[in-house]
Order: structure tokens, then sequence, then C-alpha cells
């Protein structure tokens, strides 16, 4: 605990070996993890925090680089958290975004976290989020959050950044895959990269088409822009598509709607979490559930039948002791 | 709470050949770790910042450069004076066996592995350094 506060300490002073210890507290989770949470939450919200999603393979990692570069061409420190998947079968993970990563190496201004999705499965998970809350209260200007390499997404890629960065490539499947794997549904900007292969400029005008049907007046327009990150070509309109993203988040109060919209998904998901935790550990369910269960092998309820029960008498017990 | 074994691999100096730090890579996935792989042609800072960076419990360097007894010295003692004293360094690649009896000597060193190791006897040294984990 003297230990943590000692941690904290540097960190606040910007040690950069403390930030790194401090989200190790954060991935082993527990009390100590949330003391570290609780304790930089009121350090947050400062960063531009800006996703980029897609397929493994699209080219995340070197446009994130090519992003690094710019930013800090332009003055600004950088933090990135780049997500990879765990195998579901050992557990572990190869951590590979920081080969691609050229620029981030011998710049102070640049910090870079690998991390193993650990069973997660929605392109980034709650702890990448909490990491990138602890680059931001270090004091990082824009926080790049590299999703893991899955083409199916959920929405909480959307909570998790100011602005979202979908990268398609071309010969990777035709616009039905984009359409069915929801990713153009949280992108606020899609890049077509490795525009240098055969297809580029027709996916991007399919990819326009729809974003357009979505389109509402006086609402962000998605664009799409073509970049080749192999020929050094089209970050530059890339890089315009964020900035007229950000002018348009801090045109009235949109920013600050987004990133309230993005708390209360953010509490919600806590709040489930802490009470399944919660219904697990204490000491109701676990006997009932092996009772219920002896009922519903030996063919006296359905499945459905227990859950509504189990669930029914937890309901009757929260009343009761309130 | 626990996190799986967290080990860095990294391929310094100028020789391009890293299909044994892959390898090794996959192995120590498959054996439930997670690998922080930085590719080639990392200088001994660029290794330092990542493990830093990453708060790895293991650096795990390849060199078939010949370069090892240079290398594999300067890394560990720039460990030692940037915050990472605590933490091991192991390395494998075609290192002679009185290059390694010598490395082996520095303090920090946990273990080198030279040509025909077997990639089970690399995962059972590691599982070896964090008992529980």
């Amino acid at each position: 605990m003297a230990h943590l506060q000692e941690l904290l300490g540097r960190f606040a002073s910007g040690d950069v070996a403390s930030a790194a210890r401090l989200m190790s507290v954060v991935e082993r989770g527990g009390p100590d993890a949330q003391r570290v949470l609780d304790a930089v939450y009121p350090r947050t919200g400062r960063a531009n925090r800006i996703a980029i999603a897609g397929p493994g393979g699209a080219g995340k990692s070197t446009i994130i680089n090519e992003l690094t570069r710019a930013f800090r061409a332009g003055g600004k420190t950088v933090g990135v958290i780049a997500e990879d998947p765990s195998s579901p079968f050992s557990g572990g993970a190869v951590l590979g975004d920081r080969v691609r990563m050229t620029h981030a190496s011998g710049d102070a201004g640049v910090f870079v976290r690998s991390l193993a999705s650990r069973g997660s499965e929605s392109g980034l998970s709650l702890l990448a989020t909490e990491l990138a809350d602890v680059l931001d209260a270090f004091g990082r200007d824009i926080v790049l959050l590299e999703s893991m390499g899955t083409s199916q997404v959920e929405t909480r890629i959307r909570f998790s950044a100011d602005s979202v960065v979908v990268v398609l490539t071309p010969e990777a499947g035709d616009e039905v895959q984009s359409l069915k794997s929801g990713l153009l549904e949280v992108a606020d900007i899609v890049a077509i990269n490795k525009s240098d292969r055969p297809g580029a400029e027709s996916l991007a005008r399919d990819i326009s088409a729809i974003a357009e049907m979505r389109e509402k007046p006086g609402e962000w327009k998605t664009p799409v822009v073509i970049t080749s990150m192999r020929d050094g070509k089209g970050s530059e309109h890339l890089l315009g598509a964020l900035s007229e993203h950000g002018r348009y988040l801090d045109d009235g109060n949109r920013r600050a709607t987004r990133r309230s919209d993005a708390l209360k998904a953010r509490m919600r998901a806590l709040v489930e979490e802490s009470v399944r935790v919660a219904v697990w550990q204490g000491p109701i369910l676990g006997e009932r559930f092996d009772a219920i269960f002896e009922r519903v092998t030996a063919g006296a309820l359905s499945p459905w039948q227990a859950a509504r029960e189990l669930a029914e008498s937890l309901r009757f017990e929260s009343r009761a002791s309130r | 709470m626990k996190r799986p074994i967290k080990v860095l691999i990294a391929k310094p100096g100028l020789d391009g050949h890293d299909r044994g730090a892959k390898v090794i890579a996959n192995a120590l996935r498959d054996a439930g770790m997670e690998v922080v792989y930085t590719g080639l042609h990392q200088t001994p800072e660029m290794i330092i910042e990542a493990a830093v960076q990453e708060d790895v419990d293991l650096v795990s360097v390849s060199v078939l450069s010949g370069a090892h007894m240079t290398l594999i010295p300067k890394i560990r003692e720039l460990m030692n004076t940037t915050g990472l004293a605590g933490v091991k360094l192991i390395a494998g690649g075609i290192i002679p066996d009185a290059d390694a009896a010598e490395l082996k000597r520095l303090p920090g060193v946990a273990g080198i592995f030279g040509p025909g190791t077997s990639t089970r006897d690399v995962v059972s040294f590691i599982q070896g350094m964090f008992p529980g984990r």
C-alpha cells in the first residue's frame, strides 16, 4: 500500500517506469488495481483518444506508427495501447505490434504498451480503456488505442475513444463483409489502406455509398480516405480527417456528450461485472444453484425454469435486506 | 491476482535472422506466456526502453551475429542502471560453450541457450524461474 503511494507519487512527477508498473497493477486486477484507477481518474480527460480498429493485417500498427510520427512532429506526446488476442487454449499471446512502431523507439515522448486480450472478444477490452486512462493521467496529449485484429466488433469500441478509425483493405472480401461485421457502424473515419493493391478505389466508392445512406442532416459525415502506408501515401488525408472530426466534436458540446455517453456505458459494464461477481461469490447462489441443478438433472425443471426461479429468489433476497 | 509471465523477445544488432526468435515466441505463447516481440535490429537502448514500458518479467535476446560478447554485457549493464536490475536476462543463438559459460557468470544473466536447445527446455527453464505463475 505504501509501495503503491510511492509509485503514484513518482507517476505524478512523470516517471515512465512507475507508469509501466502501475499499468501492471491495473492488469492484475483486485483491490490495488481499484486504488490505482481511483487515484488516476481525476487526472483523466485531457488526452485526445483515437481508436484504430479493423481486421488483422489491415495495417493498424503501421498507421499508428505514421500517426505517432505526425503527432510528434506537431509537438504532441503520444501513448499507445496495442491489444492482441490471447490464445483461448494456452492463455498465452504473442504481442507483435511494436515491430511496426519504429517511430516509437528512442523517443521519450512516446509510450507504447502491449496488452493481451485475456478472453475479451470485443475488439478492445475494458482493460485497454483502463490502461488508456493511466496514459491519459500520465499527461499524454494523444492516446492511440489499437484494437485486436478482429473483423467483428462490439459497440464498446465506440466508447473507448473520441474518434474511431476503421482500417479496411482491398482484396479482403467485398463490402458485404464490412457491413456484416458492423465495423462501419462504429467508424468516424474509414481508411482504405494498402491502396497500392487493386480494388481500392472501387471499395472506397462502395463504402462511401453505404456511409452516405447512414448520414443524418447536421451530423458527422464519415469520410473514406485512401492510404498506402507502403508508399507513404494518404496519411495527410487521414490526419486531415482526424482534425476535422476533432473540430466537429469541439463545435458545441459534442465531445462532452460523447464522453458522457461513453462513461455511462462503461459504468453500466462495471456495475454488471460487480453484480455478477457479488452474486456468484455471495453465500446464497452457490448452494441454491447446486440444489436446483439436481432438480434439473432429475428432469423436474427445465434449465430456464431453474434460472428464473434462482433469479427470482435473489430479487426477493435483495428486497428483504433493504 | 496473477498475470501470465510476460517476456520481451528482442533481436539486437545487425543479423536479420529471426526464425529462432519467432519459434521461441510461439513456444512461450503455447506455454501460456505473454510475449512482446520487438522485431529485428534493436539497439540495447531500444530493448531497455521496451522492457521498461512493457514492465516485463524477463528479457530474452537472440543473437546470431557473433556479437554476443559485446551485446549481452551491454544490455545487462543498461538494465542494471535503468531500474531493471531485478529483471533477469536470458539469451539464445549461436553462442559457443566457452562464451556461454563466461556470460552466465554475469549477475542477472540467468541462462544462455545455444544451438540445438529444445523449446521445451527453454519453456521449463522460464517456468522454473517463476514458480506458481
